[in-house]
């Protein structure tokens, strides 16, 4: 069940990785209450694959990737609600275009650094951005956060409703979108190069790669797929608050990747599942105490589970097949 | 002929610390030229300037004829620089199979495409196994690299050197951690290699350097004490002093 990619491995698709799909049509017929929700989680699964790109694959360690997703967030909301673009394809190409650009440019920057100094500097970025967004209020509504946010029917066909039934169908058609692309990345030479990068840079410098320029456009993908997260975001909620930007947004995701299971592609896929499924339950339970929940599965999946749930899976598969 | 690779008056100094001083060096096409020196001679960093990790104080590296002094790494690879490690540098966790196919990929400008499957690519796999077959590693292609004997993760060190198909080949220590008996082996191997490149081989194992040399520099303290045939190296009285640890005055 690892999704490495390389050459001496089969790309084609395997039946368990329609399982997914299947689970969220599934999931929309059977639980109709619960589609914003099931909305929320397709959104963070995007932004999750976005991470595990450059994180999983190219091991580019980041606490800033919510950057990219604030700042689509914003764009798509400040293209609706000040300038009256309400077409949903145009807010979510903008989006994913400025977060491209962030992520080049800053990308271009910071990852000549490493290690600490990387993590400090991605920190640095999101959290001048969030000062931004938050001085900024004519442009964002500072702490109030950006309402007005108006989205035409898909196509000119499809209103967003009440249920958040178009919502979800929407979410999901994007995602699949997004998986398929990083799918066809990660099993291409691309995508065993980013192996490389993270197996050893060393060694990519001295077979010729010119490993910057490499790490700053896988960089650059990841931000527009996580802007187009953001965007998504936006279009559900039709609102944007601050709380898409700076440390928390960041760190949440990377506690839902490290849960799902890192550099597995589906790992991006139950982590956000796990983490707002359980964030659902246990809010309604213990209002107050959640995070205490929170943290507790994340302790067992540190201490038992070191690739994640989906980690955890593959070892039992492994000692179930062992058996005779 | 063009000389493969140069160096004119080469120089590296750490503030007061000189590392390299003056260094005059030219390996021709098809040379097997070794570079031997007590520790701390300067030999490793005078292989990661000419790799382009360490840049020179002065003096110029001449790459085929080209001034490649300030060129990055990737671009002096691109002219035909190919090295190997002291201590392995590999992809661990890869198969044998990856670790040369990604090198081999680099070198035909593979690398950057983003849409078909990589395993897909029949050319690349091709060439990973005529690389690998001479090397004895055909039957481990599909194996992590972490999974083999040191012995072999050594020859993988060269394979991925090999898949760059280089006109110089800097071998850095080729037989360091692996016991003597396979040491045989690896210098068959090393005699094996394509006879048009030029090698330069650092080494301490002094066996394989006067087998395996046909020239061979000396340095000591960053400066070259002697350059010639190793039969003039292994009659020279400074040689031997240095390698026995007096003091040379001069």
């Amino acid at each position: 069940m690892m999704h490495s990619g390389g050459y001496s491995v089969d790309a084609r698709i395997r039946w368990p990785e329609w399982l997914p799909w299947i689970a969220a049509l599934a999931a929309f017929f059977v639980l109709p209450e619960y589609l914003s929700l099931g909305a929320r989680i397709l959104i963070y699964i995007l932004f999750a694959l976005s991470l595990d790109l450059i994180l999983g694959y190219a091991g580019i360690i980041t606490l800033g990737h919510s950057a990219f997703f604030g700042l689509g967030a914003y764009a798509a909301g400040i293209l609706s609600a000040k300038l009256g673009v309400a077409d949903p394809f145009v807010q979510m190409a903008a989006a994913g275009a400025a977060a491209g650009l962030l992520g080049a440019l800053t990308g271009a920057v910071i990852l000549r650094t490493r290690a600490l100094t990387l993590l400090m500097l991605t920190l640095a970025i999101t959290s001048i951005i969030l000062e931004i967004a938050n001085k900024a209020t004519w442009l964002t509504g500072g702490a109030d956060g950006l309402s007005g946010v108006v989205v035409a029917p898909i196509l000119g066909a499809f209103r967003f409703d009440l249920f958040g039934r178009t919502a979800f169908l929407y979410c999901l058609s994007v995602l699949f979108g997004g998986w398929f692309l990083v799918r066809r990345l990660i099993y291409s030479p691309f995508g065993a190069m980013l192996t490389g990068m993270r197996e050893n840079t060393q060694r990519m410098h001295a077979i010729g790669a010119p490993v910057y320029w490499r790490l700053v456009g896988v960089y650059t993908l990841s931000a527009v797929m996580a802007g187009v997260a953001g965007a998504l975001l936006t279009q559900t909620n039709q609102f944007v608050g601050l709380n898409v930007l700076g440390f928390e947004p960041s760190g949440e995701l990377l506690v839902m990747l490290i849960l799902g299971g890192v550099g597995r592609l589906y790992g991006a896929f139950i982590g956000p599942l796990a983490y707002l499924v359980a964030q659902d339950l246990l809010a309604k339970q213990f209002p107050e105490y959640w995070y205490l929940g929170i943290g507790l599965l994340l302790v067992v999946v540190v201490l038992f589970a070191r690739g994640g749930i989906l980690g955890l899976i593959d070892k039992l598969l492994r000692s179930v097949k062992k058996r005779p | 002929m063009t000389v493969a690779l140069e160096t004119r008056g080469l120089c590296k100094s750490f503030g007061a610390l000189t590392v390299a001083q003056n260094i005059d060096f030219r390996l021709q096409p098809g040379d097997r030229h070794a570079l031997i020196g007590p520790n701390g001679a300067g030999k490793t960093t005078f292989v990661n300037m000419l790799m382009g990790a360490l840049r020179p104080s002065s003096g110029r590296i001449l790459l085929g004829g080209d001034d490649v002094t300030r060129a990055p790494q990737a671009q002096r690879v691109k002219r035909g620089l190919g090295r190997t490690f002291q201590i392995n540098s590999l992809f661990r966790n890869l198969p044998v199979l990856d670790n040369v196919a990604l090198a081999v990929a680099e070198r035909r400008g593979m690398a950057p495409r983003m849409w078909r499957a990589a395993g897909s690519y029949a050319d690349i796999k091709n060439e990973c196994a005529e690389l690998l077959e001479p090397l004895g590693l055909a039957s481990d292609a599909l194996i992590p690299v972490i999974d083999l004997p040191y012995g072999k993760q050594r020859l993988v060190e060269i394979a991925i050197a090999l898949g760059l198909r280089p006109r110089v080949l800097l071998l850095d220590e080729p037989a360091a951690g692996v016991p003597s008996a396979e040491t045989e082996r690896i210098l068959q191997l090393l005699e094996k290699l394509p006879a048009e490149i030029a090698i330069l081989i650092i080494e301490h194992d002094m066996d394989l350097v006067f087998r395996f040399a046909r020239r061979i520099t000396v340095l000591v303290q960053g400066e070259v004490l002697l350059e010639g045939t190793p039969q003039e190296v292994a009659r020279d009285q400074r040689v031997h002093d240095v390698y026995l640890g007096e003091q040379h005055h001069g």
